[in-house]
C-alpha cells in the first residue's frame, strides 16, 4: 500500500496534508506518531478509500494477490477515532454488523462475535446497549468490530486512547500477539510515544500545518515483546529518539 | 399512563387541543410514592375543575343555554350517545386513514427525498407550498375535485398530517451520523443495507416525533375541513355535531360533542407517546432515564 506525494486540502481551505509520501509493507506495523491536527486521522481515512485526495495518488494491493488459504472476510478493518457504535443496537449486534452486512446469519457469525469480544474482555455485554457502557468500552466494542472480520490491513484511529493504562497494556500485548500470528499489517495512529515505539515495527512522525511527515524510524527491536522489552535499554533509546522527533515537530509547527 | 394537564381545562375551550402540552412520559422503575403521585395529581386536579364548575353554575344559577353542569353534559352524553357515537366514529375514520396514509406516504417520500438531492430540489417548494397553505382555504377546491365529501375530508386531514412526518423523517435520514455512513461505507454495504440497518433506525426519533405532531393535527384537521366543507346530514362526523347543537341552542350536546373529541384527541396523543417511549427506551437520549 502506497501514498504518492497526496495533499488533501479540504473546502474550507484547510491544508491537512501536503505532499505526503508513505509506503507501507505487507506484515509491517506502522505507528503515526503526531501532535494534534496534523492529519494522522485524515492519512487514516484515505487509506481506508474515505475521501478522495485532493492530488497525489492512493495505490492498493492487488487483491488478486489474496492466498487461498486466507479466511479475512474483508481488506480492510477500520477503528475509528470515535467509538462509532449504532446506538440502538446491543454489543452483540454492533459486532455482528460488518459480517451482517456480507450476509452471514446471527447463528454462523455467533462464535466468532463472541470470539472478538472476548478478546477485548466484553463478552460478558454481548446484550448491553452502547449507552451502558463506559467510553473505554465502547471503544472496546469498536475494536471488536473491527477484527471479526479477521481484516488483512488493520487501520486503526488512537484506539487506545481512552483506556486505562492496564487494559491498554493488555490490548497492546494482545494485539501484537495478533499481528505476529496472523501477518496483519496495521497502521496505527497514537499520540503516546511509548506505545508508538513498544509496538510498532516502523513510527512515521507527522508535523502540522501542513500536515506532512517529518521523520521515520525504524525500531528493530526483535518479537515476540513483552516486558523484557518495555525496560530495556534499547527501549529507552527508541523512545527519547521518537519523543525528540516530536518536539521538533510541534517547533516547526510553531515557526510557521 | 399519559398524564395530560390540558386535559380538564380543555372542556371551556375547543381550540386548546390544537396545542397539546408535552406530555410527560414515567420511565418504567420508579419509587411507589412517585408513580402513586403522578396519577393521583392529575385526577385530583381533574375533579377539583369539574366541582369548581358544578359549583359555579348552581351558585350563580347560570341557564343551560349559556353554560350546563357537568351533570347535564353528563347525562347529554349517555342520552345522545347514539348519535354522538355515530359521529364520533365517522370523524375516527377519517382522522386514522389521514393518519395512516400520512405516514406511509410520509416516509415513503422522504426517502425518495433524500436519495438524490435533484428530486429534493423539483420537489420540496411544492411541500412547502401545500404545507402553508391553509387547508381551509384550499379545502373548497378539493371539495368541487373529489369524487366524494368523505374522500374531500379525507384529503385535507391528510395534507395537514403529512407534512410533519414528512419533513421530520427528512431530518433524521439526513441527521446519520457521519462516521456511520463512512463504517457501512467501508463494509461495502448496498444502499438498501444502509437504509434498513442505518438511516431507517437512526431516524426512528424524528418520525416519531413527527408522528405525535401528526396525530393530533390529523384530527384537527378532520374537524376543520368538515367545518369546512358544511356536511350534513346521517354520514357526518363530530363537526356537523357540534354546528347543528349551536343551532338548536342544545349546549348540553355540544358540550357532551366537544369533550369527546377532546378525549379522542388525548387519547391519540397519549397512544403515540406511549408509541414513541415503547420503541426508544432502551437507546435514545429523549427516553432513557438518567442516573446521575
Ligand atoms: N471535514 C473537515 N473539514 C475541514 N477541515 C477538516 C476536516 N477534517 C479535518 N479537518 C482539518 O484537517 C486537519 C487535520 O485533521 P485530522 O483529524 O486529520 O487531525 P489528527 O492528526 O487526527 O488530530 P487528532 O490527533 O487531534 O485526532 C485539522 O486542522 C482539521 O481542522
Ligand atoms: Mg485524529
Amino acid at each position: 500500500m502506497r501514498l504518492e506525494h497526496v495533499s488533501k486540502t479540504f473546502s474550507n481551505g484547510t491544508i491537512a496534508l501536503k505532499d505526503m509520501s508513505l509506503t507501507i509493507g505487507a506484515g509491517e506495523f506502522i505507528s503515526l506518531l503526531g501532535p494534534s491536527g496534523c492529519g494522522k486521522s485524515t492519512a487514516l481515512r484515505m487509506l481506508a478509500g474515505l475521501g478522495e485526495p485532493s492530488s497525489g495518488k492512493i495505490v492498493w494491493p492487488d487483491p488478486a494477490e489474496k492466498s487461498a488459504s486466507d479466511k479475512s472476510e474483508g481488506e480492510i478493518g477500520f477503528v475509528f477515532q470515535e467509538p462509532t457504535l449504532m446506538p440502538w443496537a446491543t454489543v452483540f449486534k454492533n459486532v455482528w454488523l460488518p459480517l451482517r452486512l456480507k450476509g452471514i446469519s446471527q447463528a454462523a457469525a455467533r462464535p466468532r462475535v463472541m470470539e472478538a469480544l472476548e478478546m477485548v474482555g466484553l463478552d460478558k455485554f454481548a446484550d448491553s446497549y452502547p449507552r451502558e457502557l463506559s467510553g473505554g468500552m465502547k471503544m472496546r466494542v469498536s475494536i471488536a468490530r473491527a477484527l471479526v472480520t479477521r481484516p488483512r490491513i488493520l487501520l486503526m484511529d488512537e484506539p487506545f486512547a481512552a483506556l486505562d493504562e492496564i487494559t491498554r497494556q493488555k490490548l497492546n500485548d494482545d494485539l501484537l500477539r495478533l499481528w505476529e500470528q496472523f501477518g496483519w499489517t496495521i497502521v496505527f495512529v497514537t499520540h503516546s510515544v511509548f506505545e508508538s515505539v513498544y509496538l510498532s515495527s516502523r513510527i512515521v512522525v507527522m508535523a502540522a500545518r501542513p500536515g506532512r511527515v517529518i521523520d521515520e524510524i525504524d525500531v528493530d527491536a526483535p518479537h515476540p515483546r513483552g516486558i523484557g522489552f518495555r525496560t530495556s535499554q534499547a527501549y529507552g533509546d527508541y523512545c527519547r529518539r521518537a519523543s525528540e522527533s516530536l518536539l521538533s515537530a510541534i517547533g516547526a509547527a510553531d515557526h510557521l | 399512563m399519559t398524564s395530560i394537564d390540558q386535559g380538564p381545562a380543555a372542556a371551556h375551550a375547543a381550540q386548546e387541543t390544537a396545542h397539546p402540552e408535552p406530555a410527560l412520559v414515567p420511565a418504567p422503575s420508579m419509587p411507589v410514592t412517585e408513580r402513586v403521585l403522578r396519577v393521583a395529581i392529575p385526577l385530583v386536579m381533574l375533579a377539583g375543575l369539574i366541582g369548581l364548575w358544578a359549583w359555579y353554575v348552581a351558585a350563580y344559577n347560570i341557564p343551560k343555554y349559556i353554560l350546563p353542569g357537568p351533570d347535564l353534559v353528563l347525562q347529554s352524553l349517555i342520552k345522545d350517545w347514539p348519535i354522538l357515537g355515530t359521529a364520533l366514529l365517522v370523524t375516527l375514520k377519517i382522522t386514522f386513514a389521514a393518519l395512516g396514509i400520512a405516514l406511509v406516504g410520509g416516509v415513503a417520500l422522504a426517502i425518495l427525498l433524500t436519495s438524490s438531492k435533484w428530486v429534493e430540489l423539483a420537489l420540496s417548494p411544492y411541500m412547502v407550498i401545500l404545507q402553508v397553505t391553509p387547508v381551509v382555504a384550499i379545502a373548497p377546491l378539493i371539495l368541487i375535485y373529489a369524487p366524494s365529501t368523505q374522500s374531500a375530508l379525507l384529503i385535507c386531514a391528510w395534507i395537514v398530517a403529512f407534512f410533519p412526518v414528512l419533513s421530520n423523517t427528512t431530518q433524521g435520514l439526513k441527521s446519520t451520523d457521519h462516521n456511520l455512513l463512512n463504517l457501512f461505507e467501508l463494509y461495502g454495504a448496498s444502499r438498501w443495507q444502509t437504509m434498513i440497518h442505518l438511516k431507517l433506525p437512526a431516524a426512528l426519533p424524528y418520525f416519531l416525533a413527527g408522528l405525535r405532531i401528526a396525530g393530533g393535527l390529523a384530527l384537527i384537521a378532520a374537524v376543520v375541513a368538515e367545518f369546512a366543507a358544511g356536511s350534513a346530514g346521517a354520514g357526518s362526523g363530530l363537526a356537523f355535531r357540534l354546528l347543528e347543537s349551536q343551532y338548536r341552542l342544545n349546549i348540553p350536546r355540544l358540550f357532551a360533542a366537544l369533550i369527546l373529541l377532546c378525549g379522542t384527541g388525548v387519547v391519540i396523543y397519549g397512544a403515540t407517546s406511549l408509541i414513541s417511549h415503547l420503541a426508544l427506551r432502551r437507546w435514545h437520549e429523549s427516553a432513557i432515564r438518567r442516573e446521575n
